[in-house]
């Protein structure tokens, strides 16, 4: 059995998978990347580096990708929207493929609006549905968006989008879930949770209409440093939800750290216990990277699995 | 219609500083719908120019006319002998009237508003961004509502993860295009539409594809 | 006029440009607008021309308007020396003293300047 990934071979194989994300710097060295890889590379099964996140120029996905699969981290290149048309993304696509990536996340990306750089024309030429339709269709069908045949190497990436459950309309977010998954996802990342009730609706409807039985689903958990950080996520982006009862418990703690590692730690021991239909957690803990490992480890998720043979598409 | 909105008038006063005679044409067309160009728009300019300047003690002579439209040749052509003694002329059309009056007279021709988008009143006083010239109309598929104007990354298959309370993750005086479709198709009956997977579009019938051109030969009469 | 609503933008910037040291528009109490809403309207365009007295440089100080009924004659002594009182602080209309040269009646190069 060949697999896509190692990402894919972890759930393939039934476990609990568990994914991180680093954040590229806004200069050209790849150090502080190498050093967050090194931090995480026994703790996790792949990691994502964003795609100049919040629409802030970095260093981009792909490059920082190779840096940390030098460091031995599986990469899972995100790629957005925003910036690229069909014909960038394709030609992108196919230079990760051939520098060793082998997971990509397809993401609409936040509007230009909110970078250091608003006042670039934004491109959205294809939306996150079309990427992930494409990334497919080069992958099962050999062909490139336009239909033209690729007639060898084709790049066969195993493929992720995103879900938000705490977007509007809620009704909506598992149709939309599911047309992600006819279009071709293979896994997916939630927005991160903290209104877990919420959470649980949806992957109620998730389960009646047996999506979590076609695609993997990854929770998505971040650990809060503070109640501002609480605070701010509540107030100033959109599509989060926090309940005030969180803002307040960390308010309230007298190492307000400490307390957000636990709420993260009792988050992902909630999810595995008692939502079905999850079968992993992603950790975003951007500028944090170094308490991931501790939230692995109390989780009960460590160590990862290791696979001895190649089976791995290289 | 075309929706034009006023430069300050500091910055048409400085296109123009350093004539002495020009000529202030306002369009009877789209910018007197949208109050920023028509003829009341037009004489009111010329009185705060003329201030303005005799307060510099460098004075400024103008004439002024509203045209039908500046957009048609035969229009245009018609102020010939208004424009014949100016240094310049400031045109308060949109950016295809300050086109029309460039070519056709040979004259420093500037433009007093900034074309801003297509849309509509709502209303009376303000105006909103409806359609994206994409020039290639899928209204039928979303309900009426333009997901490519209206939706601020274009999305077809909406709405992303940005949407919150009916609004756009870029401010909170934006409708999400998306929660507008939605609901309006799930009024008509018709959520099950949203269900199909929209594929990329084609945008070489938009800008994207470069200047374009409609044509009906039948009333070419040669 | 009949009613403050009328009033135009290009009426008020006539009377500066003939010379007027100041405008001042009177309507009646917001409420008591015999066609609704004329006084309503003549406010904002006041407004609107005030700004843009003061972006042209003459200063929308010169222009003011005020709310009263046609029966309160004390209140309309009253702005009217509040109004004048202002003006005179602000001085004559510079246009006056403006060295022009156009021909054009703009009612400058009076000798001595005007009052």
């Amino acid at each position: 059995m060949s697999y896509l990934s190692k990402l894919h071979r972890i759930f393939e194989s039934g476990q609990f998978a568990v994914t991180a994300e680093i954040g590229p710097p806004k200069h050209a060295s790849a150090h502080g990347i190498r050093h967050h890889a090194h931090m995480l590379v026994n703790h996790v099964d792949a990691t994502n580096i964003t795609d100049c996140q919040t629409a802030i120029v970095r260093l981009s996905s792909i490059a920082a990708g190779v840096h940390i699969l030098d460091c031995g981290i599986e990469p899972i290149v995100q790629m957005t929207c925003r910036d690229r048309n069909r014909i960038a993304m394709q030609s992108d696509l196919m230079g990760a493929y051939s520098l060793g990536m082998r997971n990509v996340l397809c993401l609409s990306g936040d509007h230009q609006k909110f970078g250091n750089h608003p006042m670039s024309k934004n491109v959205y030429d294809i939306d996150s549905l079309q990427l992930v339709q494409m990334v497919r269709r080069m992958r099962d069908e050999k062909k490139f968006l336009s239909g033209e045949a690729i007639k060898e190497h084709e790049p066969r990436f195993y493929i992720g989008a995103v879900a938000n459950p705490f977007a509007d309309p809620f009704e909506f977010r598992v149709d939309r879930l599911e047309k992600k998954v006819e279009a071709g996802a293979e896994f997916i990342q939630t927005q991160c949770i903290f209104d877990m009730e919420r959470f649980e609706r949806f992957m109620e409807m998730v389960r009646s209409r047996g999506i979590d039985q076609r695609v993997r689903i990854l929770a998505g958990i971040t650990p809060l440093k503070g109640w501002r950080a609480a605070k701010y996520l509540q107030t100033g982006v959109s599509g989060m939800l926090v309940p005030d009862s969180l803002v307040e418990r960390l308010k309230k703690a007298e190492d307000q750290k400490r307390e957000g590692i636990e709420v993260a730690i009792e988050q992902i021991k909630y999810i595995k216990e008692n939502v079905k239909g999850v079968h992993g957690v992603h950790i975003m803990a951007i500028a944090w990277e170094e308490v991931v490992p501790e939230i692995v480890e109390r989780t009960g998720l460590y160590p990862r699995p290791r696979f001895e043979d190649r089976d791995t598409a290289s | 219609m075309i929706i034009a909105q006023q430069k300050p008038i500091k910055e048409i006063a400085t296109m123009v500083g350093d004539c002495k005679r020009v000529a202030l044409i306002g369009c009877a067309g789209c910018v007197t719908v949208c109050l920023s160009g028509g003829e009341k728009e037009t004489e009111i300019m010329a009185s705060a120019l003329r201030i303005m300047r005799r307060l510099e003690g460098n004075p400024l002579e103008t004439v002024t006319f509203t045209a039908t439209r500046q957009c048609d040749p035969e229009y245009v052509d018609a102020l010939e002998g208004l424009v014949k003694d100016v240094d310049a002329i400031i045109s308060l059309a949109c950016g295809v009237g300050v086109q029309y009056l460039a070519e056709r007279f040979d004259k420093w021709v500037v433009p007093a508003l900034n074309t801003d988008f297509i849309g509509g009143s709502t209303v009376h006083g303000i105006w909103e961004e409806k359609c994206g010239l994409c020039g290639a109309c899928i209204l039928h598929k979303t309900g009426g509502i333009c997901p490519v104007i209206r939706c601020s990354k274009s999305i077809l298959n909406g709405p992303c993860g940005g949407s919150q309370y009916g609004k756009c993750e870029i401010s909170k005086d934006v409708d999400c295009a998306w929660q507008l479709i939605y609901d309006r198709m799930k009024k008509l009956g018709k959520i099950d539409r949203l269900l199909e997977i929209q594929p990329p579009k084609d945008w070489s019938t938009s800008r994207d594809g470069g200047p374009r051109r409609a044509v009906r030969e039948d009333v070419m009469i040669g | 006029m009949t009613c403050s609503g009328n009033i135009d933008h290009r009426v008020i910037l006539n009377a500066f440009e003939e010379g007027a040291d100041g405008v001042l528009v009177a309507g009646c109490l917001e409420g008591d607008c015999h066609f609704l809403k004329g006084n309503f309207r003549a406010r904002k365009r006041v407004s609107a021309v005030k700004k843009l007295l003061d972006e042209i440089g003459l200063g929308g100080n010169r222009l003011e308007m005020y709310n009263l009924s046609s029966a309160q004659g004390g209140r309309f002594a009253e702005i009217s020396n509040e109004m004048t009182a202002r003006i005179r602080e602000l001085g004559p209309n510079p246009l006056n003293n403006a060295g022009c040269h156009c021909g054009c009646h703009c009612g400058c190069m009076k000798e001595g300047g005007s009052e």
